[in-house]
């Protein structure tokens, strides 16, 4: 039957549609690969089977109105998103915030980003064919959740900044139960080397796959642990500090190699950091009002200057910026995100040829897309 | 035994002993693969600091049941551009090389279902053909995610069955024997300790002659989807499943056979021991399984052919040179 049809590919490659639906293309990215063999001669990256148009929704709602939308870009650092969207407003509008809504920000930031990689490690391991990681991440991951539930009242698409502190205060307990989740985190991570770095086919399977340049990683804008895992250490945490980051003390981790190996350490690493950030900030949390008095709330329609403003943050995935045009009124003229997703994704195409299948699958996995993010 | 001479007044001796044989094995072998799921899902519930099914029965002892039902009520689906016959013969043939060698391995001192003095050719010849029906699964369902499976199947088998031989041959250069029953009855210390090299690299090379992870790349699930069994639905797909574990239990009592001493054990009656020690090597396979990520096409190639096969044969000269001094 196939053999009426007519064939304009070369007999010696094929493609291969890997995607929309597909075990590990984490959510609806489709791969358009070409192989030879099981050899990929080109890959190129098909997107946009999530748009839902967040940047046309922002022009057709007030500020506040548009803060459940930040969360949803990327689910699983909601919160860095949340409290970017929040403080790019805050900066235009000149709002002050107090300084106990700073350091709860970080926290509640941090304890985003550890439960962002510690679901990219669980399922970086399942591409690999290792399921048994996955559910032990879940379940610390869990415990995040869980806190930041209590704090939030959700799990996964958090909406609790406001412009000018956050809607609900750190209840009195709060300190004591982030310890134990940190105390829990801490006890595991020598259980995951073991597990994961030291497993002798793991690292066959990391070590110089899916070779990412420095200069490749410059020139396409690669941002976050995937620039890290390539020698850069670029970080908007510290190249631009925001909010109460340049109170604290954390090193950026980083690899030179570039490979697969060099990501996953780099994100290792950095949930250490995120620890020691959050300790600090335990430490330090200061008394006092978790939101400015003069506050206009949601309900009211804030009105922001004319002008132009960017923002940016250091997402779990790298750099997201915020710019927000403003023409005066309740709704801005034109909100432009750019998600760090997007250009990590974007370089695999330069990655993946002469990789093998089994490789496009760590590879793609090494790199944490996130869909809704790039589609927005 | 009353039942074998009720059946023997219709069908004679000889029908009789085949219909309780052909019911008794299949029965078990159902009962096995049963058990298996199971126990793999427990297993893994537990590595993973869960307990696994729970709900169906106790302990989730009827999940597996209640899973072959509902494979069983499912539509079976055949795309359109399939090889038709192909497509339909490979799950049935996959059953059957693994039937065959079940019925040569000695459950106890005196049984076996096909007594052959050259079994262990048999069954190394047999185990191969399964590889036959897993391309034709592969290469008939007409989806390129198959085809990859099966001819990474092909590939893996072959390379794989050649230390797993070589392991054999150096447990029958020490038995002087190739019948089964006279390499277990042989066994005063378990050749497992005589041949510990051959004992890990046999472990190794059925792992990954029954695609189980770390070597499962024939369906890969991360990688191509269900490999070669991706087109298949309902009973058909259960018939590789079954397939699967059958083989399990066929290569884990042929080391126990091998490598364990067979059924010979104190107390417990012999069949009893072949199976707790055959689950034993089972249970090994499972540990392995759901802890360690999968290894990429060509270092499972380059593992088999630059690592186990020298090895494998590294040890039979050994054996030999050894046994030559010694005798």
């Amino acid at each position: 039957m196939t053999t009426d049809l007519p064939t304009t590919e070369p007999l010696d490659t094929y493609t291969l549609n890997m995607g929309p639906q597909h075990p590990s293309t984490h959510g609806v990215l489709r791969m358009l690969l070409t192989l030879r063999g099981e050899q990929i001669v080109t890959a190129d990256a098909v997107i946009g089977y999530s748009h839902r148009a967040h940047e046309k929704m922002a022009e057709n709602r007030t500020y506040a109105q548009f803060l459940p939308n930040t969360s949803r870009q990327d689910y699983l650092s909601g919160m860095i998103y949340n409290f970017a969207w929040v403080e790019a407003v805050e900066k235009m509008a000149g709002i002050a915030v107090p300084d106990r809504a700073l350091v709860a920000r970080v926290i509640l930031s941090e304890f985003n980003r550890i439960s962002s990689h510690l679901l990219w490690i669980g399922a970086f391991l399942l591409d690999l064919g290792a399921p048994t990681p996955f559910l032990y991440c879940w379940d610390d991951r869990e415990a995040i959740l869980f806190l930041l539930e209590s704090v939030t009242g959700s799990r996964l698409t958090y909406c609790t900044g406001r412009f000018g502190g956050l809607s609900k205060d750190l209840d009195e307990d709060f300190p004591r139960r982030a310890r134990e989740v940190v105390a829990k985190l801490k006890a595991r991570w020598d259980e995951y080397d073991r597990l994961i770095e030291d497993n002798v086919i793991f690292r066959n399977r990391a070590r110089g796959v899916g070779l990412l340049s420095r200069d490749q990683c410059l020139s396409f804008g690669v941002t976050g642990p995937t620039l890290r895992g390539s020698g850069v250490a670029y970080d908007v945490r510290k190249a631009e500090p925001y909010g109460a980051y340049p109170r604290f003390e954390f090193d950026i981790p980083t690899r030179p190699e570039g490979d697969v190996f060099a990501r996953y350490w780099v994100r290792v690493q950095e949930m250490r950091q995120s620890v020691r950030i959050i300790e600090q900030a335990l430490e330090q949390l200061p008394a006092g009002p978790i939101i400015a008095p003069d506050s206009i709330g949601v309900k009211k329609r804030l009105k922001l200057p004319v002008g132009t403003q960017y923002y940016a943050v250091e997402s779990a995935r790298g750099h997201y910026g915020i710019l927000i045009v403003s023409e005066g009124g309740t709704e801005p003229y034109r909100a432009k995100f750019r998600t760090p997703s997007y250009p990590n994704l974007a370089v695999l195409s330069e990655v993946l040829p002469g990789n093998m299948v089994a490789d496009a699958v760590a590879v793609l996995g090494s790199v944490d897309v996130v869909m809704p993010e790039i589609d927005r | 035994m009353w039942l074998q001479h009720a059946l023997a007044r219709f069908l004679g001796t000889f029908g009789a002993q085949l219909l309780l044989g052909v019911v008794g094995v299949m029965g078990y072998l159902t009962f096995n693969v049963l058990f298996l799921i199971w126990l793999e899902r427990k297993v893994a519930g537990h590595i993973q600091r869960r307990p696994g099914p729970m709900e169906v029965g106790p302990h989730g002892a009827w999940q597996t049941v209640a899973d072959m039902l509902k494979l069983l009520s499912k539509q079976l689906l055949t795309p359109v551009a399939a090889d038709r016959f192909t497509y339909l013969f490979a799950p049935i043939l996959v059953f059957l090389p693994t039937l065959c060698v079940a019925s040569l391995i000695p459950i106890a001192d005196v049984q076996t279902f096909a007594d052959m003095p050259n079994g262990l050719i048999v069954i190394v010849a047999l185990s191969g053909v399964t590889v036959i029906s897993i391309f034709m699964a592969g290469w008939s369902s007409n989806n390129k995610y198959a085809v990859l499976g099966g001819m990474r199947s092909v590939a893996q088998v072959i390379a794989y069955e050649i230390p797993v031989l070589l392991a054999a041959l150096s447990v029958v250069l020490v038995a002087q024997s190739l019948d089964l029953r006279v390499i277990a009855a042989g066994q005063k210390v378990p050749y497992a300790l005589l041949q510990p090299v051959a004992a890990v690299i046999y472990l190794i090379g059925i792992t990954a002659e029954t695609n189980r992870a770390p070597f499962d790349i024939p369906e890969a699930e991360s990688e191509l989807v269900g490999g070669f069994h991706t087109e298949y639905s309902g009973m058909r797909f259960a018939m590789f499943f079954f397939a699967e574990y059958t083989n399990m239990l066929v290569l884990g009592a042929l080391g126990a056979t091998l490598f364990l001493g067979g059924w010979k054990g104190p107390l417990l009656p012999g069949t009893v021991w072949l199976l707790l020690k055959a689950y034993a090597v089972i249970f090994l396979m499972m540990w392995a399984r759901w802890t360690f990520p999968r290894l990429r096409f060509d270092q499972l190639m380059s593992f088999a052919w630059k690592l186990l096969i020298p090895i494998a044969l590294l040890n039979v000269a050994v054996t030999a040179l050894v046994l030559g001094v010694v005798r």
